[in-house]
């Protein structure tokens, strides 16, 4: 799968190797991991929610999106769902292409996409025992204030 | 008309339930979404959220039919 939701802890070595191509010179990754603060509060854990049935098809609508825009030759991302520790991977994306520019802008292009438009949301649990949903960018432009 | 209408993330904890069966008048999924809002009143404004009908994700000023299954979306977070 191009884009796939993963409840277990995702394998970056087997994810860079499914974008593996001898006609590409480069391999991009992101990962995001889990940090220990957010917004001047210290996280203890972080658990993802995500409505998987559109998350999983807008997912690889973002993926067809890049190779069709960048010409890349391979993409992928895993993102996850659940509850997850402090260094877990939260979600990763490959990109393979015969040159770097291209697949350094694909990379990029795919994790903004993925934040901003798929049914996923994260609740923070802060090491002083308050737990609260994270609002995103769009949320903070939109003028939407909230408690962060 | 009646429509089912599921909450996620942050709606789903300000309406208190997961999913609800209502017989509505008919209108908009904006429509739909102030009358919950008039119901839930934790619900947070509309501003930034994201509707989806029957899976698919939409505008707000989309017409709801009957059966419908409309799904409320917080500003999203993922990565």
């Amino acid at each position: 799968m191009k884009f796939s939701v993963s409840d277990v802890a995702i394998d970056p070595v087997a994810a860079r190797k499914s974008v593996a191509d001898n006609s590409c010179g480069a391999l991009v990754v992101f990962e995001g991991w889990i940090r220990d603060h957010n917004e001047g509060q210290a996280v203890e854990r972080l658990e993802y929610e995500v409505y998987r049935p559109l998350a999983e098809k807008e997912g690889l609508v973002i993926i067809n999106e890049a190779v069709e825009k960048y010409g890349i030759s391979n993409a992928m991302c895993i993102h996850r769902e659940g509850l997850l520790e402090l260094s877990d991977i939260a979600v990763i994306v490959c990109v393979s292409s015969a040159h770097r520019g291209e697949a350094f802008s694909a990379c990029r292009y795919i994790i903004d996409e993925v934040k901003s438009r798929l049914p996923i949301w994260k609740k923070e649990h802060y090491v002083s025992g308050i737990s609260e949903w994270v609002n995103c960018e769009h949320c903070a432009a939109a003028g939407h204030s909230h408690e962060h | 008309m009646n429509v089912k209408v599921k909450y996620f993330a942050l709606f789903r904890e300000q309406a208190g339930v997961e999913s609800e069966l209502i017989d509505w008048s008919g209108g908009t999924a904006a429509e739909l979404f102030q009358q919950m809002a008039r119901e839930h009143a934790a619900l947070m404004p509309q501003a930034a959220a994201l509707v989806a009908v029957n899976d698919e994700m939409t505008g707000w000023e989309t017409p709801l039919s009957e059966g419908d299954e409309i799904l409320f979306f917080p500003p999203v977070a993922g990565g």
